[in-house]
Parts: structure tokens; C-alpha cells; sequence
């Protein structure tokens, strides 16, 4: 386990919170190293949104301190803000606006010169440029999400919290959002991400950790994890395809390149 | 943080106005209903009506009531809008970002003062083709959009507090229609010495009654007397406690 030590970009201590009678959160620890994708797993209804909502400076906790980026949430929540930002678990995008407005209004809200300039190089990095112009209520499911992710890199702050980043979203919108998290990591930043998906945590993160009625009953990475259980007994089986394995065949599409196809008929 | 207030209010504002340029039926409809009125009462019982009302046009008698009812019907778009960033979740991402943190709201509040302004001026050409008329002074009629503007603000901030508190969007616009019977226990259709003792008793007590009367006596070049001051106690004294518990609220969601 990580100590404590000032390279944790997120450092969380007893942290508890109830909601009148239910006690969500009962004292959950936590560190996630900088530059580190770091996957909360656990249940519908566990508490990870609640807990990434203390992060985020929307939530108040009960007990116990969390500091992102260095600074406490409860004491210096401006500086918190600064230094993070979050994409939830439902796409938060203005659908009334274009996406280019979308990104231009949080450029100008991150006290940025030249909101129009970051927003254009936003659409071009996330493949929008051409869907820049239309409003955000006319993106399909997958468009929504790299609007929002963009969004959400504004600024370039070092911590991003991802809330089930990929809920809802269909294979190839998921791997568009997969590599996208890769790249953040990879420019420096530290991402936690929430997910009930098991596969998602194996292919992202450099350490899992598990939340589970209120606490966190493991935390490691993904080898110290399976060393918990018994050793794997080999077993000889027919490699099937996955089901996602045959759709993206058939489909053909390069799971890699931004997909707007589904969309093509909205578009004008 | 404040240093970035005027900044993000502005910017949050214009993202607002932009949602009504694209959807201007928020504003049609706010016009709608009060020139509705303006026409039944005018067309269908003024002339039962005119009578009562001394020597102005009905039109005229009844032109401030009008507005202050088309206000009404206006700020339940800030609920509205409010529930909408709230269930869309934009209201939380810009909670999370380093935004002055009553900008959100003030936002919402300016862009209902200028919405409030283009169905206010509706109502007001259309009760200018139905005949009405006034000489008032310019400095009348500063006090005049004063008076409403200061009306405006404080029913906006009490908007403010559904919109935040709403489990659902009908609960969220459907607090203003209560308010829409305040004019008609006033003096803004009839004058209140034809109403029975209690009745007439609420209605001179009551703040549409002072704003109304207010009103009337700057557009027909009367004096207006202590009871600008009243009107304007209440428009104050409802600002103030709107503007309270809307913070009180806003405050409370995050703990």
C-alpha cells in the first residue's frame, strides 16, 4: 500500500458520510499515486458517486479528511476546484448550446485567454470539429460523452475524476473513452474513475481498489489482487470470440477512431 | 474568489439568454396570458367595469395589474430553467469548477430581468394599440421600469427557491400560480372600495395593491404620495427575505 506521502495526488483518511440513517460511507482510506489511473470498483449504490462528490467539493463529509491535488477539500475547497475536474456518471453538457459554445463557456469560466481558440482545439482533438456547430442535444451517446470529457480537460488540471465514465455507452463509444483516459494518463494526469465494470478496471488501471458496504475492503494492483485468491488451476478451453469481439467485426469498424457514424442521419 | 465574479456572471448569463434566443416561446408565453387578460377584461367586462374606475380609460386602469401578472407568469421560468441545471447536471459541473459560486444564480436572475423587460414591453404595445396613452415624464417612467424591476428581482429570487427545491418540473413552475390570484385581490381590476369589509382589508394591506396604485398614479401624472414608499418597502422587504432564504437553500445543498 501507498503511505502517505505528498506523491498521492488524492489522499483520502476515515472519511464517513450518512445520509440520515443510512451510513454510506464508514470510514473509507484511500491514496492514488500521481500520474496513476486508479479504478473505484463496487456495487450500484455503494457510494462511490458519494464519495467522489466529497472529492469534487460537492458533498460535505460527516468525518475523516480528503485532499486532492494537496489541498483539503473541506478547508480550501477554491483551490480544490483549481485542480480538478469531473465528468459524471450523466453526461453534463448544456444541449441547448452548440458543442464548440459548450467548450468555450467552461474555457471562459477556467479565466482562460482565448476561450474560441481552446475550444476549436478541443473539437479537432476529440474529433467533434465537424459536429461543433450543431447543438449538443443532436450528439449520439458517444459524442455526448468526448463533448464532456473534453470539457473536462479544460485547463489541463492534474486530477480527473471520471464517475462510470462509460455507463450507457455502447462498445465502441467505450473503447473512444478508454483511450482517451490512456492518453490522460500518459500527458501526466492522475485519473480516478468509478466503474461497475469489471473489465474496464483490468484494462485501465494501475491499481483497483474495491468499495464495499462503506469501506474499502481491497485495494492493490490488478497481479495483487488475483494473488488474494487460490492459484489458477489450468484449464484447456475453446478461445471463443466475445460477443464484443464479433461486433466489432462485423461492425469493422477501427474501434479506435471516433465513431459519428450513428448520428450521420441527424446531422443536417 | 469574488475577483472573478463579474466575469462569470457574465459569461453564465450569456449562456442563459442564449437558451432564450433559441427557445423564444418562454417569452411568448409569459406575454400570452396577461395579454389575454388585458383583452378579456378590457373587450368583455370593462364596459361594466369603466364606470367604477373614475375618468381614465380602463385600458389605463388596468395596465399596471397587467404587468405585474405578466411578471408573475415570467418568473416561474427561472424555476424552471433552475430544475433543468439541476436534473441536467450542469448545475454541479459548474459548482466544480473554480466559478464565483453565486454566479450560477445570479445569472439565472439577470437573464430573468431582461427577459421580463422584452414581455414587459409586449404587454405595453399591445395595451398601446388597445387605445392606451400616457403623458408621463421620463423621470415617471424611470420610476415606473424602477418599481418593476425591483418587483421583478425579488420574485425572481423567490423563484429561486423552488427551482433549487423542486422534486419534479411541475413543482418547480407550478409555485407561481398561487401568486397569479394576488392581483385580483387587489386593486388591480376594480377598485377596492366595492369589495366587501375583509376582503377589501387584505387587499389594502396587501404589496400588489401599493405597487398597483404606484404605478397607475406615475403612468396618469398623479402624485404618488406615502404610498411609494410602501411599494417600495414591500418590493425591498420581499428582495431582502426572497434573497435570504434562496442562499439559505443554495448553501444547504452542499452540506
Amino acid at each position: 500500500m501507498t503511505t502517505d506521502t505528498p506523491t498521492s495526488a488524492i489522499e483520502v483518511r476515515g472519511l464517513e458520510k450518512s445520509f440520515g440513517d443510512v451510513h454510506v460511507l464508514r470510514g473509507v482510506d484511500l491514496d492514488v499515486a500521481r500520474g496513476s489511473i486508479f479504478a473505484l470498483l463496487g456495487s450500484n449504490g455503494v457510494g462511490k458517486t458519494t464519495l467522489v462528490k466529497i472529492l469534487a467539493t460537492l458533498l460535505k463529509s460527516d468525518a475523516g479528511t480528503a485532499r486532492v491535488a494537496g489541498f483539503d477539500v473541506a478547508n480550501d475547497p477554491a483551490r480544490v476546484r483549481e485542480s480538478f475536474s469531473l465528468t459524471g456518471q450523466f453526461a453534463a453538457v448544456d444541449e441547448i448550446l452548440t458543442g464548440r459554445e459548450n467548450l468555450a463557456l467552461v474555457a471562459r469560466l477556467r479565466h482562460l485567454p482565448d476561450p474560441g481558440a481552446v475550444a476549436d482545439e478541443l473539437l479537432d482533438r476529440f474529433s467533434l470539429t465537424e459536429a461543433g456547430g450543431r447543438r449538443a442535444g443532436t450528439y449520439s451517446g458517444g459524442m455526448r460523452r468526448r463533448l464532456d470529457i473534453a470539457m473536462s480537460l479544460i485547463g489541463d488540471p492534474p486530477v480527473v475524476l471520471l464517475d462510470e465514465p462509460t455507463t450507457g455507452l455502447d462498445p465502441q463509444a467505450r473503447q473512444e473513452v478508454w483511450a482517451t483516459v490512456e492518453r490522460l494518463a500518459s500527458g501526466g494526469a492522475t485519473v480516478l474513475l468509478t466503474t461497475q465494470y469489471l473489465e474496464e478496471a483490468e484494462r485501465l488501471a494501475d491499481r483497483i481498489a474495491i468499495l464495499h458496504r462503506g469501506r474499502i475492503i481491497a485495494d492493490g494492483t490488478l497481479a495483487e489482487l488475483k494473488a488474494l485468491l487460490p492459484p489458477a488451476r489450468v484449464e484447456y478451453v475453446e478461445k471463443q470470440p466475445t460477443l464484443e469481439e464479433v461486433f466489432l467485426a462485423i461492425v469493422g469498424d477501427d474501434p479506435a477512431a471516433p465513431a459519428d457514424s450513428p448520428t450521420t442521419t441527424k446531422e443536417q | 474568489m469574488t475577483t472573478h465574479f463579474a466575469g462569470d456572471t457574465a459569461a453564465l448569463t450569456g449562456r442563459s439568454l442564449r437558451h432564450i434566443l433559441r427557445s423564444p416561446d418562454t417569452i411568448i408565453t409569459t406575454a400570452v396570458m396577461p395579454v389575454a387578460m388585458l383583452l378579456l377584461f378590457v373587450y368583455v367586462f370593462g364596459g361594466a367595469i369603466e364606470g367604477d374606475t373614475g375618468s381614465e380609460s380602463y385600458v389605463a386602469y388596468l395596465l399596471p395589474g397587467i404587468l405585474l401578472i405578466t411578471v408573475v407568469s415570467g418568473i416561474s421560468y427561472t424555476a424552471f430553467r433552475l430544475f433543468t441545471d439541476l436534473s441536467a447536471g450542469i448545475f454541479e459541473r459548474f459548482q466544480t469548477m473554480p466559478v464565483a459560486r453565486s454566479s450560477v444564480l445570479w445569472a439565472h436572475v439577470l437573464t430573468s430581468l431582461v427577459a421580463n423587460a422584452v414581455a414587459l414591453v409586449v404587454v405595453i404595445a399591445v395595451a398601446l394599440l388597445m387605445g392606451f396613452r400616457s403623458g408621463a415624464s421620463p423621470l415617471a417612467w424611470l420610476g415606473v421600469v424602477g418599481i418593476l424591476a425591483l418587483f421583478t428581482l425579488a420574485l425572481t429570487w423567490l423563484a429561486v427557491i423552488p427551482g433549487l427545491t423542486a422534486k419534479s418540473v411541475d413543482g418547480a413552475s407550478g409555485f407561481a400560480y398561487p401568486l397569479l390570484f394576488l392581483p385580483f385581490l387587489s386593486s388591480a381590476f376594480v377598485p377596492t372600495d366595492t369589495m366587501p369589509a375583509p376582503v377589501a382589508a387584505f387587499a389594502e394591506h396587501q404589496p400588489v395593491t401599493s405597487i398597483v396604485d404606484v404605478l397607475r398614479s406615475l403612468l396618469a401624472e398623479q402624485p404618488v404620495g406615502d404610498e411609494l414608499w410602501i411599494a417600495l418597502a414591500w418590493c425591498i422587504g420581499l428582495l431582502a427575505v426572497a434573497y435570504w432564504g434562496a442562499m439559505a437553500v443554495f448553501h444547504r445543498r452542499s452540506a
